[in-house]
């Protein structure tokens, strides 16, 4: 071990208080941006478990839509697996809460969450930070699953306008379930949880109109299912994508577009001031 | 910028938990490139007062000053000026050492370059050069210690916080770690350190506080605390259990001191001055009454019994357990 004598003080001139005024801006953003980079440098450093991930969807996607796909009849008599796709997508989504969770949690108890909050970055940048770097992951796999659809046959009918817009939307859930992720792995004490959270996570998706229609189901269930709003999202999808034929029922299946905006903004608006405050004070 | 001639400064930190404190009415004072040990058993409130001036917890009671500013409204200026290692290493376990700095560095805003050059002098000076892209996960205990160290270093803040920096480390790491630590304060660093361990203490800090259940009961410096502790003790294992009272008579008498003896087991410990000869004494007076002595040893005060003398308890120790 060597024993320099004297410590050697970094050369740039270290501010001894943060910026202030619209300087603060551009150092969150680059605090977030670093922290976010972790998360780049740790794929590169275990892409294994990057394709792993990304072999989960896929598989669903075979077993859905070969094994099971024969047996389910589609409202409208379409292809099951042009209407397997959007909920594929949006379910997809669903999934990435609990890696969120996971990172979450793992950081905290770690203890790596409290080293950030005790240097002078951004209190903004870790959730940030987390935010975009799950973002990131969740487009990679969705432009991979899109290319996986466009293998078993599913394509969009729509203009490139509504083909976008359906994109949007299902990064939009993400965006939402993100910061639910990040408020839940907050909260959560141990990695045990995440076990739960995982098996909660079936439920969710399956209660939806992602795999079957919700009128094939018990009318409560249907009920249920058609509020969930993920159903929101996989609805409107299908409706962008131009996915004729299937005849939306009721209020909330008629509004789908306008639900699957809602629904993710209202979550963001709940979860995000959560998130941040239960940063700020975590544990205290 | 306010001055003072303190780096830690705390006056009646309290932090309450429901019904109970897990701190009250905590003082300390940490002289600028001084050592100050929190000396205390499993919850005794170390790291919520760690917690408490290193910004990560809002204290209930109380105020503290880190150089100057204070930890409750001056938070940022405050994680400018200090480094904390907790009581994990917090370090990502999937980046190599040298990412891991780099990361650090940008985060308190270094600027790529120096960053990089931060991150390979730390790794030169507390001896991780050669880890190349090892995962910190591949690391031994003591070396991630180390690294946690260094990341805690980035700027050279005049305070450090040490959250039982040498829990499950071998003995060699902890000597390690020891080293690194001593090399920080001759740089002029502050040290506030917490620990279970007595010689721990003793070995790094200049001043100890000694806190149980939440408050300070003893304060001073190691050589001081350890005299009002008392002297090494002298320890018996017998072969018969039966043998036992008879024993702590005898010992007593030898020792002239108060003899415990660790609940269901044959172990029986008393204070002893004068080391080998009462030892000697001791094991004599046995052998001539027929008492055969399995195991017999001269050891320096636990910490229980730190404790125990410390809190003035010492009636309760002789009939109930004192383990460890
Ligand atoms: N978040 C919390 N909620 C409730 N009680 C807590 C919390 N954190 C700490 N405590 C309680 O406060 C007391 C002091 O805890 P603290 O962690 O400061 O002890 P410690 O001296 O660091 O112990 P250890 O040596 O085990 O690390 C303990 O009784 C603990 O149970
Ligand atoms: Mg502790």
């Amino acid at each position: 071990m060597t024993t320099a004598s004297a410590t050697t003080r970094p050369d740039t001139p270290v501010p001894g208080s943060p910026p202030t005024g619209p300087a603060r801006l551009g150092w969150a953003l680059a605090d977030g941006w670093t922290v976010t980079r972790r998360d780049l440098t740790h794929w590169l450093r275990q892409p294994w478990q990057v394709v792993f991930g990304l072999l989960f969807p896929i598989l669903m996607v075979l077993v859905f839509g070969y094994l099971f796909g024969g047996a389910i009849t589609v409202p409208g008599g379409g292809d099951y697996r042009e209407y397997l796709m959007p909920g594929m997508f949006a379910m997809t989504m669903v999934f990435g809460l609990s890696e969120t969770v996971m990172a979450v949690v793992h950081d905290t108890s770690r203890g790596v969450t409290d080293r950030f909050r005790s240097m002078p970055m951004a209190p903004s940048a870790v959730v940030v930070g987390r935010c975009a770097a799950d973002m990131l992951k969740s487009t990679v796999t969705l432009a991979l699953l899109v290319g996986c659809g466009l293998l078993v046959g599913w394509q969009w009918h729509g203009g490139p306008g509504p083909t976008l817009a359906a994109f949007g939307l299902l990064l939009l859930l993400r965006f939402a379930l993100v910061w639910v992720g990040v408020y839940l792995g907050l909260v959560m004490k141990g990695e045990g949880t995440i076990a739960v959270l995982q098996t909660l996570e079936f439920p969710l998706g399956f209660l939806s109109n992602a795999f079957v229609a919700t009128a094939t189901m018990p009318v409560w269930l249907g009920v249920v299912a058609d509020w969930n709003p993920l159903s929101a999202t996989v609805g409107a999808t299908r409706d962008l994508f131009g996915h004729s034929g299937l005849a939306a029922d009721g209020w909330i299946a008629q509004n789908a577009v306008t639900m699957a905006v809602v629904w993710p903004l209202l979550v963001v608006a709940v979860f995000a001031p959560l998130s941040v405050r239960r940063f700020r004070a975590l544990s205290g | 910028m306010p001055t003072t001639q303190h780096a830690v400064s705390a006056r009646g930190l309290g932090k309450r938990y429901g019904k109970t404190w897990a701190l009250r009415g905590f003082d300390v004072d940490v002289a600028h490139g001084s050592v100050r040990g929190l000396l205390g058993p499993n919850g005794a409130g170390k790291s919520t007062a760690v917690r408490i001036l290193t910004t990560l917890l809002r204290p209930d009671e109380g105020r503290a000053e880190i150089a100057g500013f204070d930890v409750a409204a001056q938070g940022e200026q405050v994680r400018y000026r200090i480094g904390l290692v907790g009581q994990n290493a917090a370090v990502d376990e999937i980046l190599s050492g040298r990412q891991n700095l780099e990361m650090f560095g940008r985060l308190y805003h270094l600027g790529a370059r120096s960053a990089r050059r931060r991150a390979d002098e730390l790794l030169e000076r507390f001896g991780l050069a050669d880890t190349g892209t090892t995962p910190v996960s591949g690391y031994s205990g003591g070396m991630r210690r180390r690294l946690d160290l260094a990341a805690s270093m980035i700027l050279t803040p005049p305070v450090l916080f040490l959250d039982e920096p040498t829990v499950g480390l071998d003995p060699r790491a902890r000597g390690e770690v020891w080293a690194a630590v001593r090399g920080l304060v001759d740089d002029g660093t502050a040290v506030l350190l917490t620990t279970q361990y007595l010689e721990e203490a003793d070995q790094l800090a200049d001043r100890v506080s000694v806190i149980d259940s939440g408050r300070v009961v003893a304060e001073g410096g190691p050589a001081e605390l350890k005299e009002r502790v008392g002297g090494d003790r002298l320890e018996l294992v017998l072969h018969d259990e039966s043998a036992v009272p008879e024993a702590v008579a005898l010992v007593g008498r030898l020792t002239g001191s108060e003899v415990t003896v660790q609940a269901g087991t044959r172990r029986l410990s008393a204070e002893v001055d004068d080391r080998v000869a009462a030892l000697t004494r001791v094991v004599t007076a046995l052998e001539e009454r027929g008492t055969s002595v399995e195991d017999v040893s001269l050891r320096r005060p636990t910490l229980d019994e730190v404790f125990l003398h410390l809190t003035g308890d010492r009636d309760d120790a002789s009939e109930e357990a004192v383990s460890r």
